[in-house]
């Protein structure tokens, strides 16, 4: 209550800004000949989850994708422009940069949940082996850690071997998360990771963000305004691969500054 | 301000359909506040008594409109300059409300002025006169509402300083009366509350037109100082 008497209108907008963990800049992406992001500026602020709206097609995934350089996996994509790390100072595009090193320091979490047909926690401690780790003690550690920050230890520790396809959808998607947290990671990609759950599983998923956020960076691609206004912090306007519009999701969704955002967000794109 | 139209046809009717039953609603409240101070002048014992019977129609609109606003929320989550707008439509058929109490109370005090014999003419000149600034200011807020336009709506806001000043202008006259003469304290003390009734419709056709400065701009202009208002409203 006090923290609200306390906001009046000349308090506004001086609250210490976050650090920031990745700045992106003059970003363009080409699939081949085709271009789907145009010259990007923006950053991504430490330990706040920033969201990416816009309509199909915008680029939007294309976008997350280029932070843990999913793009590598095909030829002819090229990438213009630099994503840099902090507090590294790394450019995550750069050509001497490892694409599996990125991709153990920013993990994603897909639309539909992928386990491997493994069992639970084999597809948990997966991003461990396949960092060399050979201690059973440190990867049972790990896989524990990394379930309960996921809230799905609970519900698994009596059946960590059975075959993960035997968890239900939204349990599936809980132990993805986990999956991509028992790297450690410190920026967690999320395409659209609700879109095939149902309300109570979205809802779970949703609580889970808000309490990773104390210890990782989030960047979510979706396509539910609703949940972008709920779970981020920060928000991006996207479309035909350009950054329309980036601000504090509060401002962006009660007075967007672009006329093009205020279309979307109010259900007048057409 | 977005004008064109949603993808959802439904949601442009259900939107224009909160708009017009708050221009209704401001229509009647209007014709209450004029009801109340042509009977207060002539003591028209059946205008006077429709006024208050009318009252509870006023209300019927306010929880209708805060039910149709509800109702808009869950169905469209709206977001932006509709979601300003629906937010202003429930803060406004509050003030909206209120006056209509006003106007009420107005024609109360009225009749009760009227079959006492205590009508003091002397004071109806300048009673009618606040009253029909009163009145004017709510029609100006109705329009910038209907019409979306800021920059009235602060003329609005401004105007009710004139309505401060008027309603103790009045109340320096009235202790003047009463100190001469005390057999109409009385009398002065119903005008004082007609004046105040008034001078309470000022303040809430001041609320509406800070609502309207929030449809538009995005920016809540309530309890703020009247340049930064003025600026806001022409930005």
């Amino acid at each position: 209550m006090t923290a609200i008497i306390e906001r009046v209108p000349s308090a506004i907008g001086t609250e210490a800004q976050p650090v920031l963990k990745a700045e992106v800049r003059g970003l363009s992406f080409h699939y081949g000949a085709v271009r789907a992001l145009t010259n990007i500026d923006m950053v991504l602020h430490e330990k706040q989850v920033t969201a990416l709206i816009g309509p199909s097609g915008c680029g939007k995934s294309t976008f997350l994708r280029c932070f843990n350089r999913m793009h590598d996996l095909y030829p002819g994509n090229h990438y213009e422009g630099e994503i840099v790390f902090h507090p590294d100072g790394l450019n995550l595009l750069g050509k001497g940069v490892d694409p599996i090193e990125v991709r153990m320091r920013i993990s994603m979490v897909f639309q539909k949940p992928n386990p491997f047909p493994k069992s639970i926690f084999e597809n948990v401690a997966y991003g461990l082996r396949v960092r060399g780790e050979r201690n059973r003690r440190n990867v049972e550690e790990k896989v524990e850690q990394a379930l309960r920050g996921a809230a799905l230890w609970d519900e698994v520790k009596d059946r960590l071997h059975q075959l993960a396809f035997n968890l239900s959808g939204g349990q599936q998607q809980r132990m993805c998360i986990a999956r991509a947290l028992a790297t450690d990671p410190e920026i967690l990609l999320f395409d659209e990771p609700t879109s095939a759950l149902d309300p109570i599983a979205t809802a779970s998923i949703e609580e889970l963000i808000h309490e990773l956020k104390q210890k990782v960076t989030i960047l979510i691609v979706t396509h539910n305004m609703q949940q972008a206004a709920r779970v981020s912090d920060f928000t991006a306007y996207m479309y035909l691969g350009e950054l329309i519009e980036f601000g504090n999701t509060d401002t962006l969704f009660i007075k967007p500054k672009m006329k093009q955002t205020e279309d979307y967000i109010t259900g007048r794109f057409g | 301000m977005v004008t064109n139209e949603h993808l959802s046809k439904q949601f442009d009717a259900d939107l224009e359909g909160l708009r017009s039953h708050v221009l209704q609603m401001g229509g009647l409240v209007e014709s209450q506040i004029l009801g109340a101070i042509e009977g207060f002048a002539t003591g028209d014992r059946e205008l006077l008594d429709r006024i208050i019977s009318n009252e509870p129609r006023v209300n019927g609109y306010e929880v209708t409109i805060d039910s149709d606003c509800s109702h808009t929320i869950v169905k469209r989550q709206p977001a932006a300059s509709d979601l300003r707008m629906i937010m202003a439509i429930s803060k406004t058929v509050t003030d909206l409300e209120r006056i209509g109490d006003e106007a009420e109370k107005i024609a109360r005090m009225s009749r009760q002025i009227h079959e006492h014999n205590r009508f003091n003419v002397q004071r109806f000149g300048e009673i009618r006169h606040v009253g029909n600034t009163a009145v004017l200011m709510l029609r100006q807020a109705l329009d910038a509402f209907a019409r979306l336009d800021a920059e009235l709506a602060e003329q609005v806001v401004r105007e009710d300083e004139v309505i401060d000043g008027e309603f103790s202008a009045i109340v320096r006259q009235l202790v003047t009366f009463m100190m001469e003469d005390p057999r109409t304290i009385s009398t002065a003390l119903d005008i004082v509350w007609i004046a105040k009734a008034i001078e309470r419709i000022g303040d809430h056709a001041q609320n509406m037109a800070e609502n309207v400065i929030y449809i538009v701009k995005g920016t809540d202009v309530r309890h703020t100082r009247f340049e930064d208002l003025e600026r806001e409203a022409k930005s």
